[in-house]
């Protein structure tokens, strides 16, 4: 198990090379500059050498190349560079962010598992139930509604018609002010959760294994919690990591609409104004998340199924 | 005469198609088997044969269901139990080994718990004590080094092995009747042979009837002191082995030894061809509707 673990983790390391040098190259030929982001508003016409100054400021001025190789000693000293528009550096401005983005997703992902896996499990064992034709019926709209429309419809009916929740921001970081986003984020990851839970179940149901379990004389229940729980929990694991890790990066829109100040709205701010240290190190650090996960699944497979460890 | 342990009486089921269409699968089975026998049920695929058993196990599930007919089991008609008795027998007194080792054990749980389920089911042991019995059960199919295989999961083992861990699980309550269906169709022959034997020595040991389910002859003649045949729902013939495999009394039956190969077989032109059943049996739905009357039966071949 310790080999498998270290087997993986080191596993990542190449990955997040590969991503670093898309990021840059993707930015590197992307138009506009930030300076000339900042003389954009139509009212001035851009000065030429104020353009020079701040390019030379930034080093943009300097060869592709030579940026690339300062890009890529920075990296390996976990330095992102310096924001254009503040002059922080970038890993400051991502920590002061990264709090209430985990916050959000986390919230997210446990309303969407406490409340998906249990419909999708109860939705299985009754197949063709009204619970599960509801279910269904829910998870199909859930995953069909655009999440800002839905925040949207979230806003008006509790912030506004019925004011029992604060419309936007962060507030003090209380839960009153998390609940609204949480939930608006949570829905599609718990649609597909009850989707997939029911999936699997009913497959798990339909087993060789399952039949001999019956045939032990074992009640409906004690076949469910010795025999089908851990045979579906393989692909729940997979569909909560695999929204877990995409969250970070999907909860951009839902963070613009509620002022949420994560990781998310500050990457559509940048990219607007071309602060290109900051766009790489938020996506860098978003797809950092989306690895990190991913290799928690599959040490979590791992314990589940005795099968992967073999390979 | 005993009571027969297990009497099947004019069973009838349907698979439905709707919500009052309904197709028949069984059309009145009829057959009965002693304390300690074993039968054997042979038949082409989709005969019946497995659905036979799996009605006597309470384990049909929709769209079949029973439609008519009696399972007595020591008397008691199963198919009016309630639930929770049926439950009660079921592993316990009528154990069931199926066909396919590779998916008939959980993959994710050791031989050594799925047997201890067994125990603590039907026992009321503890968990700790029915691990113990659990590798003492797969001493008794002759596994090796039982108690570090009952740590094993069904991956790293043998089929053959599997289907060892099947019987022991199977035989643990030391059953009154064990249905085995197909057990051995999914293995090479070699170990066909030694999971047949197991079977067979472990059964007498026992006084355990066997209702032995198969489309193969061969391991039928082996195990079996008594045969039925089953063809499209019905129980065609039935009779002691020997005399069935020596004097063949229904067309169909005939037909099935015909298509068994058998080494050295020569006719005049050479090599000897297999029958092929079809040529026998002309017209199948007429055999269906006469509910298989022989023209040999009625030529009384009763001494």
């Amino acid at each position: 198990m310790f080999r498998f673990t270290l087997r993986r983790i080191l596993q990542v390391v190449p990955t997040i090379v590969v991503v670093a040098l898309l990021i840059f190259v993707i930015f590197s030929v992307v138009p506009g500059t930030f300076a000339a982001s900042l003389f954009a508003d139509g009212k001035r016409a851009a000065d030429p050498q104020m353009i020079a100054r701040l390019n030379e400021e930034f080093g943009l001025n300097k060869p592709l190349m030579e940026r690339f190789v300062t890009y890529v000693t920075d990296l390996a000293r976990f330095d992102l560079g310096t924001s254009f528009r503040t002059r922080q550096p970038v890993v400051d401005l991502i920590n002061d962010r990264m709090g209430a983005s985990l916050q959000l997703a986390v919230a997210a992902m446990a309303f969407a598992i406490v409340v998906g896996v249990p419909l999708g499990f109860l939705a299985a064992l009754r197949p063709g139930s009204i619970l599960d034709t509801v279910t269904m019926i829910g998870a199909v709209s859930g995953l069909s509604m655009p999440q800002f429309w839905l925040g949207l419809l979230m806003m008006y009916l509790f912030a506004l018609q019925l004011n029992w929740l604060p419309s936007f921001g962060y507030g003090d970081g209380s839960l009153r002010n998390l609940i609204l986003p949480a939930v608006t984020l949570g829905v599609t990851p718990l649609a597909l959760l009850a989707r997939t839970t029911r999936a699997g179940v009913l497959d798990v149901l339909n087993a060789d294994f399952i039949r001999t379990a019956h045939s032990k004389g074992m009640s409906e229940a004690k076949v469910v919690r010795w025999h089908v729980a851990r045979n579906s929990l393989v692909l729940i694991v997979t569909t909560v990591g695999l929204q877990f890790g995409s969250l970070i990066g999907q909860a951009v829109v839902i963070e613009k609409l509620f002022a949420w100040p994560g990781i998310g709205s500050l990457l559509v701010d940048s990219v607007a104004i071309r602060d290109i240290p900051v766009v790489q190190g938020t996506i860098l650090v978003i797809v950092l998340w989306f690895l990190i996960i991913n290799t928690a699944v599959d040490l979590v497979y791992a314990a589940i199924d005795p099968r992967i460890k073999q390979e | 005469m005993t009571t027969p342990l297990l009497d099947i009486r004019d069973l009838r089921l349907v698979v439905s198609l709707g919500r009052s269409a309904h197709h028949p699968l069984l059309k009145g089975v009829s057959f009965q088997i002693m304390p300690g026998e074993a039968y054997g049920l042979v038949g082409e695929s989709g005969s019946g044969k497995s659905v036979t058993s799996l009605a006597v196990m309470g384990l049909l599930k929709r769209p079949l269901a029973v439609s008519g007919g009696e399972i007595l089991f020591k008397g008691q008609n199963l198919l009016a139990l309630p639930k929770r008795e049926m439950r009660r027998l079921r592993g316990n007194r009528i154990a069931m080994i199926f066909q396919e080792p590779m998916t008939a054990l959980n993959p994710l749980s050791t031989v050594g718990r799925q047997i201890a389920e067994m125990f603590v089911l039907h026992q009321g042991k503890s968990w700790g004590e029915a691990e113990k019995l659990a590798v003492e059960a797969l001493g008794n199919v002759r596994v090796p080094n039982p108690d570090r295989r009952a740590k094993n999961y069904p991956h790293q083992m043998s089929g053959g092995l599997r289907q060892r861990v099947m019987i022991a699980m199977a035989l643990a309550c030391s059953p009154d009747l064990l249905i085995a269906d197909e057990p051995t169709t999914a293995l090479d022959v070699t170990v066909q042979a030694e999971v047949l034997r197991l079977i067979k020595e472990l059964c007498a040991a026992r006084g355990t009837a066997v209702l032995f389910i198969s489309h193969d002859l061969g391991v039928i003649a082996s195990i079996c002191q008594r045969v039925g045949v089953m063809y499209s729902g019905c129980l065609v013939e039935e009779n002691e082995t020997r005399a069935l495999f020596e004097g063949p009394r229904h067309e169909y039956t005939r037909g099935l030894l015909g298509a068994l190969p058998r080494l050295g077989s020569r006719s005049e032109h050479g090599r000897q061809r297999l029958v092929d059943i079809d040529s026998i049996i002309s017209d199948r739905s007429k055999l269906t509707e006469s509910r298989f009357i022989a023209p040999r039966d009625l030529e009384g071949s009763q001494p």
